[in-house]
């Protein structure tokens, strides 16, 4: 009895969470321009969606500047956490409540104030991306830091200084002893760094080129009365992101059934935890 | 303690990072600062500070924005409590697999999740600006549920059974185990899942925004100074934001810390 309870109400919190996702994926594949009206199977919005240049362009915009974030954030985050963890409690105090700042501050203050700093303070032009990258940089690297200090923590620190005894430079010993013991902290920091770089908003509408788009600001202003064609090809994109997501999942938990799963939920929590 | 000045050493490899967090983390803070101080002539004023408090629609925005962050935050918590509790500690045979269905949909972009949750209750309602409230209320929820989830789950799977056994051979009922060792044990989960809840529920104006071209809720007010180029009272509302988040997680941060002690007692 008790298990029924469990199981009824699994079901409809996930029905709750998924029936919008799904609902859109099927009129996706349809000719209909409104969900509701059952028309003819189609693949037309298939089609728009990776032929037309300017969707092609922000889709593809949009996985650069995640990639390239994800990357400068880990390398940033990854010394920034040996650096800290090795230093005086002091200096590793004040390193730890600035990376803080960006971990509870709303995002959309967070954009402003680097826009204001960057554009209107320096002067820097949107169109050069750089007040894009570095606002996309200041998102993500607060997290590879938080995600790479408990694997410092767990790690023996009588390796470090083993590797020095036995003749290593102290750049050797970082390179061959410390990284490869924390590589599961930077992997997840750097896999949240992307979701978060894609997931991102408002430091994009701050900060981006005026003719440069992510997926979230070109789906924002899509709904600000946008053509059909452009409508109804994004619920293509929402499909087929829904179902990158979950390929991406069970590989992952095929890959390697357990650990690396906890990983991430270690990693997602620090989001808010700390 | 004896290192020349061009030794390598661990601590080093903090140098740029410390940069960078000065440059574009407290940097960019400082200089809202001084625009929320000053008019746009760049001297001195606190008539920012004063119209903020003066003016009915911010204050009239602020407070819509509490409601309905606290609306949300106690629907999410509501719906995503007994979902943690299940997937954690039922036995599910799959728990950790069904987990993954739960917070699967926070890496579906959000504007795309939330147009397809307009498309469907547009299909249901018609108009959804005839509901404004329940509208947001459900939009929001739908979206940082995952977020509520996740930290209540970790903190549930983590929950020593062996202390809810102890209270139930002490003689606690079922109610009285949850309400007195099981609930209090969550407070961590119940902290984090509230933080990630509450603050982008008060600042994400998109969602309102996408749903039912509505701006009233306090991000928005930053964006609509952004958009006619008012730096100063952009920067004021940005600060007090920051002001207020900054009071929260410092309570947040306590609770926090006060319940490991109260672990570390325990244990």
């Amino acid at each position: 009895m008790k298990k029924i309870i469990s199981y009824s109400w699994l079901t409809v919190v996930a029905l709750f969470m998924y029936i919008p996702v799904l609902i859109l994926a099927f009129y996706s594949f349809t000719s209909s321009t409104t969900i509701g009206a059952v028309r003819g199977f189609s693949m037309q919005n298939y089609i728009t969606l990776f032929t037309m240049e300017e969707l092609r362009n922000m889709i593809i915009g949009t996985l650069l500047l995640a990639v390239g974030a994800a990357v400068i954030a880990s390398i940033l985050g990854t010394m920034g956490a040996i650096g800290a963890f090795y230093s005086r409690p002091i200096p590793r105090r004040i390193v730890d409540t600035a990376n803080q700042i960006p971990v509870v501050n709303a995002d959309v203050v967070t954009a402003f104030s680097i826009c204001i700093l960057l554009i209107v303070v320096l002067g820097i032009e949107k169109n050069t991306f750089i007040p894009l990258v570095i606002g996309h940089v200041v998102l993500c690297t607060p997290f590879v830091y938080l995600a790479v200090l408990p694997k410092l923590k767990q790690m023996d620190n009588g390796l470090y200084e083993a590797a020095l005894d036995l003749g290593a430079t102290p750049f050797q010993a970082l390179y061959k002893v410390v990284i490869p013991q924390i590589i599961p902290g930077i992997l997840s920091g750097f896999m949240l760094s992307i979701t978060l770089s894609l997931d991102d908003y408002f430091i994009s509408t701050y900060t981006k080129p005026a003719t440069f788009d992510t997926i979230s600001t070109y789906v924002y202003n899509a709904t600000k009365g946008a053509q059909t064609e452009i409508k109804t090809a994004l619920w293509a994109l929402s499909t087929v992101i829904f179902l990158v997501v979950i390929l991406a999942v069970v590989i992952m938990n095929l890959a390697a059934a357990g650990p690396s799963g906890k990983q991430e939920v270690s990693a997602y929590d620090s989001r808010g935890k700390d | 303690m004896i290192m020349g000045v061009f030794r390598f050493s661990r601590k080093q490899l903090c140098i740029p990072y410390a940069l960078f967090l000065v440059c574009f983390v407290v940097l960019p803070l400082a200089v809202i600062v001084y625009y929320a101080f000053t008019d746009g002539t760049g001297s001195f004023t606190l008539a920012n500070l004063l119209s903020f408090f003066t003016n009915g629609n911010t204050i009239g925005t602020l407070c819509y924005s509490i409601v309905v962050a606290l609306v949300v935050t106690a629907v999410c918590l509501v719906i995503a409590y007994p979902t943690a509790y299940v997937l954690a500690r039922s036995g599910l045979k799959r728990g950790p697999v069904l987990l993954m269905l739960f917070i699967l949909p926070m890496w579906i972009n959000f504007t795309l999740r939330i147009t397809a949750l307009k498309e469907v209750l547009t299909l249901i309602e018609g108009n959804l600006s005839l509901h404004p409230f329940l509208n947001t209320v459900i939009a929001m929820t739908y979206d940082f549920l995952p977020f509520m989830i996740l930290p209540l789950y970790t903190t549930l799977l983590q929950l020593d059974v062996s202390l809810l056994e102890a209270a139930q051979d002490l003689g606690a009922g079922p109610a009285a185990v949850f309400f007195r060792v099981t609930l209090p044990l969550s407070m961590p989960g119940i902290v984090s899942g509230v933080t990630m809840t509450f603050l982008p529920a008060m600042t994400n104006y998109v969602i309102l925004d996408m749903i039912y071209n509505s701006t009233y809720i306090m991000g928005s007010l930053i964006g609509s100074y952004f958009n006619i180029y008012d730096w100063n009272n952009g920067s004021m509302i940005s600060l007090i934001l920051f002001a207020g988040i900054c009071v929260v997680s410092v309570f947040t941060g306590k609770v926090d810390q006060s319940d490991l002690d109260n672990r570390g007692a325990i244990l």
